[in-house]
């Protein structure tokens, strides 16, 4: 019975075991099949009934109650992210709701959510946002966070017809293909870490050598092989490429090439739990790098906590809370403004959550902005009218500049924001936050070279 | 290429030595009663969890605060063992590998709705010493050397003692140890209680270089099965030869090829030994 159970036990390991490795490219960790969430949240049983009635707001007006669907990571490894986009996305439909919703035509129009747990898995989002489209009939979806679980999402939006603002999904592939109602709101990430190369070489033109070290996932590959291109194009040498699985934890084998390449400039990483490892064994081993530059990890507050490993590491971030986009700037742009101040925002997400928001929260309330403006725009929520909103859409918010590519090899693909690079700086002999590009939106000077 | 060789060798080696402490836990629970503590991952975590409230609440140095998480592993373990595994000891496998996923659901649900998944770090250095190519991180030196020590302590306990012996007993031939007097429920809780404390010092000394989410042990346990394997079921000594084995093989692999080969590899090596060997290079037994 004990090498029946053993066997047993080796076969179901080896089967995925070998399929996880195999996989140049893995997205979302696997989670057993559970029985589906019989019932959604209850914001969305509060937004199902009151969809079914229309309230005269006025003389001529009617109040109309459209739904969002969507799923968010309450479980599983993507919960923490997820959470914050999720609460960025509530924090905009509470604020709508509070200012008494939009105008389009002779209706007040106010947003309800309608989401479920997705487990972070693509399982459960292949299967719940069916069921948003269909069963639930939401107006609208909003994606889930993560590039892998959005690429789940977006194939059932356009499927079903519906129209589905992305976010927390950086991406480029999702909008390769054809889609025509998937509209980006990250900026993607062929452009994550071109700001990098570019900070790089403001900082020292002289510099010729960098490696590439970087999670095998679909997000971080597309970051870094972008980012590599582009540093090509301005003659940097690329003295190391190499990938790494999502599960690492020992980085010496990593770390002891990089010192063998000599690199002088270290650009890549993946999410926190990997990207925050990273850099603590970077620091530890003592590797001579000039200017590390890693995805996803810095920007996030808990990165702190690596004490003086964060010391220097720059990140690329979508939103900073110190970023300064204004109805002036705007105005300076010739763009139109929407939405609330970056102040404002910030104000009301520490009122409601009592935490700073992270660019994951200004994501998910960006996200339902941006749907709002297409529909005001349109006069109509009628679908085909919101996407020619959205492929007109040019706009600044508190978040920085929206705008949709339009072609049809990326439509809906990001092309109006751009990203911010933060370093981790002692200005006060704390570790805080300091945003060092671009230079119009810089805080503090770069610490460069690395200490 | 020795240049990064020896380095990536030398880092392997005395990660093993944490992977064999793990492996430990496990190869004494299978070896004694024959169950496949799938809790085992959380408990890592949690011993991880253990090491970074005691040295950010209270302030202990981890080593120091590794005596209080091996102690609380120890209880943890009994607790679980009366309350999850006691009832389907006797039952077949299925139930007790039942029993103990279910710990590990718990565990890992009461872990996220606390800690969530964000990632912790016990900031704690002991700095580096450089020796050629080689940088030595005084931390995983230390693990290595809490590794060796906590398995001489474990080998004198289960050889030296009487209720070691007893517990060699028992996973011998329950029945004749239990016609000569031993408590065999009270030796296995003790055995389950001691595999969970040896989880939680692993988890405990992985914390002082890595750092964690609450679901990290399961990466740990996944390998803890693939050392048990390779250095014989039920064998202590195995393990920690075992985990020195794959260690080695995750510093060296690297080196040459993608890492995402390195499982496909470590998992061949588990087949071949099965096939070759299925005692493991050093036998089964305690």
């Amino acid at each position: 019975m004990k090498k029946l159970l053993w066997k047993l036990f080796i076969v179901l390991a080896l089967t995925s075991i070998i399929i996880t490795a195999c996989a140049q490219t893995p997205t979302q960790t696997e989670a057993p099949a559970e029985e589906p969430i019989e019932e959604p949240m209850e914001e969305g049983e509060q937004a199902e009934e009151m969809e079914e009635a229309e309230v005269p707001a006025g003389e001529d007006m009617t109040a109309t109650t459209l739904t969002l669907g969507y799923t968010a990571s309450l479980t599983g490894r993507l919960n923490v992210s997820s959470g914050r986009q999720d609460n960025g996305l509530q924090l905009y439909i509470q604020d709508l709701q509070d200012a008494g919703g939009f105008e389009v035509g002779n209706e007040v129009v106010t947003f309800e959510p309608l989401f479920y747990d997705d487990e972070s898995t693509n399982e459960r989002v292949q299967e719940l946002y069916t069921r948003l489209a269909t069963e639930d009939n939401a107006d609208f979806l909003i994606s889930p966070y993560s590039s892998g679980l959005t690429g789940a999402a977006a194939v059932i939006a356009e499927q079903y017809g519906k129209v589905m603002i992305t976010t927390g999904a950086a991406s480029d592939s999702t909008y390769k293909l054809g889609y025509t109602g998937v509209y980006q709101a990250y900026t993607p990430a062929s452009r994550y870490l071109a700001g990098a190369v570019d900070h790089l070489k403001a900082l020292d033109p002289d510099l010729t050598q960098v490696a590439f070290v970087h999670e095998n996932d679909q997000f971080s590959t597309d970051v870094v092989t972008a980012a590599k291109d582009y540093a090509e194009s301005l003659g940097y040498e690329v003295v190391l490429f190499e990938g790494y699985d999502s599960e690492t934890t020992d980085f010496g084998p990593f770390i002891n090439k990089i010192e063998a390449a000599a690199p002088q400039a270290l650009l890549g990483g993946g999410h926190f739990q990997d990207g925050s490892t990273f850099a603590r064994q970077l620091y530890e081993k003592g590797v001579d790098l000039a200017y590390v530059a890693l995805l996803v990890a810095p920007p996030e507050p808990d990165f702190a906590e690596l004490g003086e490993a964060a010391f220097g590491i720059v990140g690329p971030s979508q939103w900073e809370p110190l970023a300064e986009f204004t109805p002036e700037s705007a105005a300076e742009a010739g763009l139109e403004w929407f939405g609330p101040t970056g102040d404002e925002f910030v104000e009301r997400y520490v009122a409601a959550y009592d935490e700073e928001p992270s660019y994951h929260s200004a994501g998910g309330y960006v996200a339902g902005l941006i749907l709002q403006k297409a529909i005001m725009d349109a006069g109509s929520y009628d679908p085909e009218a919101v996407k020619d909103a959205l492929d007109a859409m040019d706009i600044l918010t508190f978040y920085g500049r929206i705008k949709f590519d339009t072609s049809a090899e990326s439509h809906g693909l990001q092309i109006g924001h751009s990203m911010i690079y933060i370093q981790w700086q002692r200005p006060s002999g704390e570790l805080e936050k300091e945003v060092v590009w671009p230079p119009e939106g810089a805080t503090a000077e770069t610490i460069y070279p690395l200490p | 290429m020795f240049d990064i060789l020896i380095p990536s060798l030398v880092d392997g080696l005395l990660l093993g030595f944490v992977y064999g402490i793990a492996a430990m836990g496990l190869s004494l629970i299978w070896g004694v009663m024959n169950v496949i503590n799938l809790a085992h991952g959380p408990i890592i975590a949690l011993g991880m969890f253990g090491i970074y409230l005691a040295f950010t609440i209270l302030g202990l140095n981890p080593y120091l605060a590794l005596v209080l998480v091996a102690f609380a592993g120890l209880v943890l373990g009994i607790l679980i063992y009366y309350v999850a595994v006691n009832r389907v000891i006797d039952a077949p496998h299925l139930s007790s590998l039942l029993a103990t996923f279910s710990v590990n659901m718990i565990i890992i649900g009461i872990g996220t709705a606390i800690f969530t998944v964000s990632p912790y770090n016990v900031d704690f250095t002991l700095g580096a010493v450089d020796i050629g190519p080689i940088r030595l991180l005084w931390t995983r030196v230390a693990a290595a050397l809490a590794a060796v020590i906590v398995t001489g302590l474990l080998y004198l306990f289960l050889f030296r003692t009487r209720t070691g012996k007893n517990i060699r007993a028992v996973a011998n031939n329950r029945t004749a140890a239990e016609l000569m007097g031993i408590p065999s429920s009270r030796v296995l809780a003790l055995s389950f209680g001691i595999g969970t404390m040896l989880a939680a010092i692993a988890g405990g000394l992985i914390a002082t270089f890595f750092p964690f989410t609450i679901l990290a042990g399961g990466g740990y346990e996944l390998r803890s099965f693939v050392i048990v394997v390779l250095g014989g079921l039920g064998n202590p000594l195995g393990a920690l030869v075992g985990g020195l084995i794959l260690g080695s093989l995750e510093g060296i692999i690297p080196v040459f090829m993608q890492t995402s080969w390195v499982p496909v590899i470590e998992f061949v090596l588990f087949v071949f030994i099965i096939l070759v060997r299925p005692s493991g290079l050093l036998g089964s037994r305690v």
